[in-house]
C-alpha cells in the first residue's frame, strides 16, 4: 500500500471542508440525534433508538476491531504465513447464537413500545385529518370545527424556481392556521386523504402515519409540554410535497377551550369554518 | 452431470434475438401510443406483433432444423427442458401476484372497508353503512349493480373440458413414447379441439357477463379480479392452443421421436400449467 | 487440481465483425462485455441525475430545477441505477465468469442470452424518452405508489411497458444462469464444489424468477386501473391503495437482495485470494445465502410500517426482518475468519472488498434499526433511510461490482490494470462515499424528509457536506473509467493466474481468455 497516495484524498477533503466552512450560514444546527421528545411515548421511542444504536456501535467495535487487527497483524508484507484452517463448528455456533440472543433482547422492548404505540383506546379528543395536494384539513367532530391549514404565502413563494427567498428560521415550516390541542390529553388522529397518499408527521411528538385515500388510519399522541411543534408531509405526494408543513400548537386546557369557543360561538370568523360541502377543492385524478 | 467430452452445441450468431427485441420495442411503443389516444397506436402495435410472429417462425425454425440435423446432445435437451420449466415457474409467479390481489381484497381490504379489524374508523367515518360481502364492487358501487358469475353451467363445463384436455395430451404423450403415431396425432388434435372449445365458451361467458349480468372489468374489485384473472388465463390458453396447433402440424410432418421430443413436452407442460391455474381459478374465483 | 485442455480448433474468434458481431453474438464473453459497458453508461447517466439532485439540495431554496423535475430525477435516478446499472453489471459478471468458473463452453442457452441483453437498450430508450414527453418522466418515486403514479402524463404506459421489458430481460437472464449452473458444470464439480460467486448467483436467479413476475403483475394492475377502469387500488371500488405497496414490496424486498447477493459472492472470491487462505465456512456461506433468500420473501412489509397494518402484522414483519441480521452476520464473520491468520496483501480488488465489509456492515446496522417498528415510525421516509440504502447499495453493491471488475479485468483484457490509478480510485471513492452518505444519517435523525427539493434551514450544513461528497465521489469514478480504457488498450501482460495462486477454473485459461474456452470440459 502506498501511503503518500492516500494523502491526496485527505487533502481534497480538507479543501472541501474549508470551502464548506466559508459557505455555511451562521447559526449552524449540526443536530446529530433525534429531537428531544415532547411526549412520554416519544421518550420511549427515542430510548429504543439509543439502545439499538449502542448495540450496533458495540458490535461494530468488535467486528471492525477484529478486522483492523487482522489487517495489521496478518500482512504478507510483514511476512505473515497463511494458516490452512477453513472451518470451526464451535466458532460458527457462537456467532450464530450470540446475535440471536442480542436480537431477542432488542425485540422484546420494541414489541412493548409497539403495543403501546398502537393503543388508540380511551382518547380525550378526536381529530380527523385529511390530506390534500397540498394542504391539510383538520376537523374536530366533537366540537364542530373544521378548517384548512396551508403553508404561509411567504414560504409558498419559495416553490417557484429561483425565487431567491430570504430564509428565515421557520422557512417551509410555517402554516396559516395550526392544529390546536390541549396539553396532557390523549389525542386520537383519524387520517385520510382526498387525492394521493400523504403522511402526517410531527418529529418531536414521534407520530407519523400515512393518510390514505378511501381509508382511515388511526394513531395518537399526547403532548406533555405546551408549545409549537413543526413537521411536514412525509410521503411523496407530487410537486408540492416539500411545501405542506404541519404545525401543532399545544395549549393549556383553558386556552384550548377558549380557542374552541372562539371558533364555535357566533360571530365566528367566516372564512375559518369550512363546511364539508366545499371541502373537496383540488381533487386530483385519484378522486374519480 | 456433464459428459467428459463436451459436445454441447453453441450456435453462432443469430439475428432472431435482435429481431425479437426490436419487435418488443415497437409493440411497447404502439401500445403506449394507443393508450395515449393516438390513431397510429394500433397499427404500430400490430406491426410489432407481426415482427414477433416472424421472429418466432425464424427462431423456432432454426432450432427445429438444428435438432433434425442432430446437433443437439442429451445435455442440450436438458437445458431446453429446464429452461422451459423455469419459464413456467415465472408464469406461476405472475399469476401469484393476481391471486395475491384477490386474497388480499377478500380477506383484508373489503372487510376493513366494512369496519372489521383495523377498519372501524374507515367504515364509520368514510363509508357508513357499507357492508362487506363478497362479491362486491365497493362502497361506491363502482360500475353499478351487477350479478356475480355462478360456478355451475359454463364454468363447470369449462373445468371439465380443460381437465379432459390434460388427459388427452397425456395420452398423446404416451403414444409418442410408444411410437403410436396415429394415436399421437388424434389425441393431440383432441386436445386442440378441447382447448378451442374452452375458449369459445369463455367468450360466451364474457358476453353473458357484460350483457346480462352487468359484470364488467370496471365492476369494482370483483370485476377487476374476475376479469384480470380469467382474462390472463384465457390469454395463456390461447397461446397454448396456438402452440398445440403448431405441434399438431409438426406431428403430421413426422417430427418428434420417442426419445427426443422437447417441443412436444414443453407444450404439454405449458398446457398442464394453464390447467392447474384454471383449477385454482375455478375454486377461488368462482366457487368460494 | 484441474487440468487445462484448451481446444484450439476451427473457430477461435467471432465470425461476424462490427455492429453485426455485437447484435447477433451468442458468445458469453461478448454478451458479458455488452452488459458491462451498458451498465457503466447507465451508471454515469444515473449518477448525473444524482448530481442534479445533490446540486439542488446544496442549499435551501429552489435554485436549479422545478420541484416536479426534481421528483422526476429522484425517480429516474433510482430506476436507472437499479435496473440499468447494478443489475446489468451483475449479469455481465455472471456472463463472463460463470461459464469460466464451472468449466462450461458457454451459457446453456446462448441465443436467449443475446436476447436478454438486447431487450435492455430499447427498454431504456423508452424509459429515458419519457423525460421529453408532455408531463415529463414518472415523478412518483421508484416505488410507483398509486394514486400518485397514476398522475403521470403521457409517459405512464411507456414506463409500465419498459419495466415489463426489463422484467422479461431479467427473467430470461435468470433462467439462463440457473440452467447453466445446474446443467453445464464440468465433470467432478459437484454443487458443493462450486465457487461462491456461482452459488450466490444461482440463488439470486431464483429470487429473480420469483420476484420479477410479481412486479410485472403489479404494474399491469396500475395500467388497467388507469386506462381500463379496474379498482385494484381504489377504495371506492373495494380495492386498496396500500395493496399495491404489498405487491410491490413482495417484489421489492427480494429485489434488494438480488442487488447484494452477487456482491457477496464476489467478495467471497476476492478475500480468500488476497488472504491466501481458503474461504472460511464454505457450507455455512451457502446455507446463509439460502436463508437470506428465503427470509427475503417474508419481510416485505417492513417498508410499510406507517401505512396502518394490524399490530400482529407489524410484530411479525419486525421480527422476521431482524432475523436477517443472523445469516448476514454469519457471512461477515466468515470473511473475518478468512482473513484471520492469512497472509494478506492489498491489491485494489482487496481494498474494495475490505471497504465493502466495513461499509456494508454499517448499512446493515442502520437496516436493523429501521426494522424496529416504533423507531421506524420516526425514521421512515427520512434521509436516515436514504443513508441506509445507499450504504448497502453504493459502498455495498457498487463496490462489490468494482472489486469484481478489478479482480477479473486482467483475465478479460490480458493486461494488468494500472495499480496506482486503482489505489487512487479506491481511496478517493471510499473517502468521498462517506462524506456523501454519512451526514445523511444525521439529516434523517434531525427529521429531514426524503424526496424533497427544498428544505428548512436547519438542514443546510450536512446537505452541503453531502453534496460536496457527491461531486467528489462522482469525479472519482472518472478515474475508474480512465483505468478501464487504459487497461483495455494496453498494459503489462497478465499471466494465466494473474494473482498469487488463486483458486478456480477461470485462472487455468490464458489471459486474455480465448474467445471459446472449455470446448472440452476440464476435470475437477
Ligand atoms: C442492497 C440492498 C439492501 C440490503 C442488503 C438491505 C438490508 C437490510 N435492510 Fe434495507 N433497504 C434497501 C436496500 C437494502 N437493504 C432499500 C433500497 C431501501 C429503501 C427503499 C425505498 O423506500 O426506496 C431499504 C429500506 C429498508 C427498510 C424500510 C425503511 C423505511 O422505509 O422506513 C428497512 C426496515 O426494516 C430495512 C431493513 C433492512 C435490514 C434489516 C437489512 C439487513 O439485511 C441487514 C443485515 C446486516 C447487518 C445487521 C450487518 C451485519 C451483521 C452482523 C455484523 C451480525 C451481528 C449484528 C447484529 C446482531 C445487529 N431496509
Ligand atoms: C444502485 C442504486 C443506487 C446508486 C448507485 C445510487 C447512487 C447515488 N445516489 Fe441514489 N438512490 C437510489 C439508488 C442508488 N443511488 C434509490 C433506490 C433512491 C430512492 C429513490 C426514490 O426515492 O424513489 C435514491 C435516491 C437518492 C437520493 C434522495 C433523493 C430524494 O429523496 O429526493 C439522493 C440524494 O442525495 C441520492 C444520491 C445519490 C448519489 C450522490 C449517488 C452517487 O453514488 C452517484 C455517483 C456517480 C456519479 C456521480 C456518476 C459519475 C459521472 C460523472 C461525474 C460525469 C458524468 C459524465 C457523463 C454523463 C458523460 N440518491
Ligand atoms: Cu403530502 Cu407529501
Ligand atoms: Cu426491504
Amino acid at each position: 500500500m502506498n501511503r503518500s497516495k492516500a494523502h491526496g484524498g485527505w487533502a481534497i477533503l480538507a479543501l472541501a471542508a474549508g470551502a464548506l466552512a466559508a459557505a455555511a450560514p451562521a447559526g449552524a444546527d449540526w443536530a446529530l440525534d433525534f429531537p428531544a421528545s415532547a411526549s412520554d411515548l416519544g421518550n420511549k421511542i427515542r430510548g429504543l433508538h439509543h439502545t439499538a444504536l449502542i448495540i450496533c456501535v458495540v458490535i461494530g467495535i468488535v467486528v471492525f476491531g477484529a478486522l483492523g487487527y487482522s489487517l495489521v497483524k496478518f500482512r504478507k508484507s510483514q511476512g505473515a504465513q497463511a494458516a490452512k484452517f477453513s472451518h470451526s463448528t464451535k466458532a460458527e455456533i457462537i456467532w450464530t447464537v450470540i446475535p440471536v440472543l442480542i436480537l431477542i433482547g432488542l425485540a422484546i422492548p420494541s414489541a412493548r413500545v409497539l403495543i403501546e404505540m398502537e393503543d388508540t383506546q380511551s382518547a380525550d379528543l378526536r381529530i380527523v385529518i385529511t390530506g390534500y395536494q397540498w394542504k391539510w384539513r383538520y376537523e374536530y367532530p366533537d366540537h364542530g370545527i373544521s378548517f384548512f391549514s396551508n403553508i404561509t404565502e411567504e414560504s409558498q413563494a419559495a416553490a417557484v424556481l429561483g425565487a431567491g427567498l430570504e430564509l428565515h428560521e421557520h422557512y417551509l415550516r410555517d402554516v396559516d392556521r395550526p392544529m390546536v390541542v390541549p396539553v396532557g390529553r390523549k389525542v386520537k388522529l383519524q387520517l385520510t386523504s382526498n387525492d394521493v397518499i400523504h403522511a402526517w408527521w410531527i418529529p418531536e411528538l414521534y407520530v407519523k402515519r400515512d393518510a390514505v385515500p378511501g381509508t382511515i388510519n388511526e394513531t395518537w399522541f399526547q403532548a406533555e409540554k405546551t408549545g409549537v411543534y413543526r413537521g411536514q408531509c412525509a410521503e411523496l405526494c407530487g410537486r408540492g410535497h416539500a411545501f405542506m408543513p404541519i404545525v401543532v400548537e399545544v395549549l393549556e386546557q383553558e386556552e384550548f377551550d377558549a380557542w374552541v369557543a372562539g371558533l364555535t360561538e357566533p360571530p365566528a370568523e367566516p372564512e375559518a369554518i369550512i363546511s364539508n360541502a366545499s371541502a373537496d377543492a383540488g381533487s386530483g385524478l385519484a378522486g374519480r | 452431470m456433464a459428459n467428459t467430452k463436451t459436445d454441447y452445441y453453441v450456435p453462432h450468431g443469430s439475428p432472431w434475438p435482435a429481431v425479437a427485441s426490436a419487435s418488443m420495442f415497437v409493440m411497447a411503443l404502439g401500445g403506449a401510443l394507443w393508450l395515449n389516444g393516438s390513431d397510429a397506436g394500433r397499427a404500430v402495435l400490430f406491426l410489432g406483433l407481426a415482427g414477433l410472429i416472424v421472429m418466432m417462425f425464424g427462431w423456432l425454425g432454426t432450432v427445429i432444423r438444428e435438432n433434425i440435423a442432430g446437433l443437439y446432445s442429451g445435455q442440450v435437451d436438458r437445458s431446453f427442458r429446464q429452461g422451459m420449466a423455469w419459464f413456467i415457474f415465472s408464469e406461476v409467479m405472475f399469476f401469484f401476484g393476481f391471486f395475491g390481489a384477490l386474497f388480499y381484497a377478500r380477506t383484508l381490504a373489503v372487510p376493513w372497508l366494512g369496519g372489521e379489524g383495523i377498519g372501524t374508523g374507515t367504515n364509520s367515518v368514510l363509508w357508513p353503512g357499507f357492508e362487506a360481502d363478497w362479491p362486491t364492487n365497493g362502497p361506491e358501487a363502482v360500475g353499478g349493480s351487477f350479478e356475480p358469475m355462478g360456478w355451475g353451467g359454463l364454468p363447470l363445463l369449462n373445468t371439465a373440458l380443460l381437465l379432459a384436455s390434460s388427459v388427452t395430451i397425456t395420452i398423446a404423450h404416451h403414444a409418442l413414447k410408444n411410437s403410436n403415431r396415429l394415436r399421437l396425432n388424434l389425441f393431440t388434435l383432441a386436445t386442440v379441439v378441447l382447448g378451442v372449445a374452452f375458449l369459445y365458451f369463455q367468450v360466451v361467458e364474457y358476453v353473458h357477463a357484460y350483457q346480462d349480468l352487468n359484470l364488467r372489468l370496471s365492476t369494482g374489485i370483483y370485476g377487476s379480479t374476475f376479469f384480470m384473472l380469467t382474462g390472463f388465463h384465457g390469454a395463456h390458453v390461447t397461446l397454448g392452443a396456438i402452440m398445440l396447433i403448431v405441434t399438431w402440424l409438426r406431428i403430421a410432418r413426422g417430427h418428434f421421436t420417442p426419445n427426443e421430443h422437447f417441443g412436444f413436452q414443453a407444450v404439454a407442460w405449458y398446457w398442464h400449467f394453464v390447467d392447474v391455474v384454471w383449477v385454482c381459478l375455478f375454486i377461488f374465483v368462482y366457487v368460494l | 487440481m484441474s487440468e487445462t485442455t484448451q481446444a484450439r480448433e476451427h473457430h477461435d474468434g467471432p465470425h461476424a465483425t462490427g455492429i453485426r458481431r455485437w447484435l447477433t453474438t451468442t458468445n458469453h464473453k461478448d454478451i458479458g462485455t455488452l452488459y458491462l459497458v451498458f451498465s457503466l453508461v447507465m451508471f454515469l447517466v444515473g449518477g448525473t441525475m444524482a448530481l442534479i439532485i445533490r446540486s439542488e439540495l446544496f442549499q435551501p431554496g429552489l435554485q436549479l430545477v422545478d420541484p416536479h423535475f426534481f421528483n422526476q430525477m429522484t425517480t429516474m435516478h433510482a430506476l436507472v441505477m437499479i435496473f440499468g446499472a447494478l443489475m446489468p453489471a451483475f449479469v455481465g459478471l455472471a456472463n463472463w465468469q460463470i461459464p469460466l468458473m464451472v468449466g462450461a463452453p458457454d451459457m446453456a442457452l446462448p441465443r436467449m442470452n443475446n436476447w436478454s441483453f438486447w431487450i435492455l437498450p430499447p427498454a431504456f430508450l423508452l424509459l429515458l424518452a419519457t423525460l421529453f414527453m408532455p408531463g415529463g418522466a414518472p415523478a412518483g418515486g421508484w416505488t410507483l405508489y398509486p394514486p400518485l403514479i397514476l398522475q403521470t402524463g403521457d409517459a405512464f404506459p411507456l414506463v409500465v411497458f419498459s419495466l415489463h421489458l426489463l422484467g422479461a430481460s431479467s427473467i430470461l437472464g435468470a433462467i439462463n444462469i440457473i440452467v447453466t449452473i445446474t446443467n453445464m458444470r464440468a465433470p467432478g464439480m459437484g454443487f458443493m464444489k462450486m465457487p461462491l460467486f456461482v452459488w450466490t448467483w444461482l440463488i439470486t436467479a431464483y429470487l429473480l424468477i420469483g420476484a420479477m413476475p410479481v412486479l410485472a403483475g403489479a404494474i399491469t394492475m396500475l395500467l388497467t386501473d388507469r386506462y381500463f377502469g379496474t379498482s385494484f387500488f381504489l377504495a371506492a371500488g373495494g380495492g386498496d391503495p396500500v395493496m399495491f405497496q404489498h405487491i410491490f414490496w413482495f417484489f421489492g424486498h427480494p429485489e434488494v437482495y438480488i442487488l447484494i447477493l452477487p456482491a457477496f459472492g464476489i467478495i467471497s472470491q476476492v478475500i480468500p485470494t488476497f488472504a491466501r487462505k481458503p474461504l472460511f465456512g464454505y457450507t455455512s456461506m451457502v446455507v446463509a445465502t439460502s436463508a437470506i433468500a428465503f427470509l427475503s420473501y417474508i419481510v416485505w412489509a417492513h417498508h410499510m410500517f406507517t401505512t396502518g397494518m394490524p399490530q400482529a402484522g407489524m410484530l411479525f414483519f419486525m421480527i422476521s426482518t431482524m432475523f436477517i441480521a443472523v445469516p448476514t452476520g454469519v457471512k461477515i464473520f466468515n470473511w473475518l475468519a478468512t482473513l484471520w491468520r492469512g497472509s494478506i496483501s492489498f491489491e485494489t480488488p482487496m481494498l474494495f472488498a475490505i471497504a465493502f465489509v466495513v461499509l456494508f456492515t454499517i448499512g446493515g446496522f442502520s437496516g436493523l434499526m429501521l426494522a424496529l417498528v416504533p423507531a421506524d415510525i420516526e425514521y421512515h421516509d427520512t434521509y436516515f433511510v436514504v443513508a441506509h440504502f445507499h450504504y448497502v447499495l453504493v459502498p455495498g453493491a457498487i463496490f462489490g461490482v468494482i472489486a469484481g471488475v478489478y479482480y477479473w479485468l486482467p483475465k478479460w483484457t490480458g493486461h494488468m490494470y494500472d495499480e496506482t490509478l486503482g489505489k487512487w480510485h479506491f481511496w478517493l471513492s471510499t473517502i468521498f462515499v462517506n462524506v456523501l452518505f454519512f451526514p445523511q444519517h444525521f439529516l434523517g435523525l434531525a427529521s429531514m424528509p426524503r424526496r424533497i427539493p427544498d428544505y428548512s434551514v436547519q438542514f443546510t450544513e450536512f446537505n452541503m457536506i453531502s453534496t460536496i461528497g457527491a461531486f467528489g465521489f462522482g469525479l472519482s469514478q472518472l478515474l475508474f473509467v480512465w483505468m478501464l480504457i487504459k487497461c483495455v488498450k494496453g498494459g503489462s501482460r497478465a499471466s494465466a493466474e494473474v494473482w498469487d495462486q488463486p483458486q478456480g477454473l477461470e485462472w487455468t485459461v490464458p489471459s486474455p481468455a480465448p474467445y471459446h474456452t472449455f470446448e472440452t470440459a476440464p476435470r475437477v
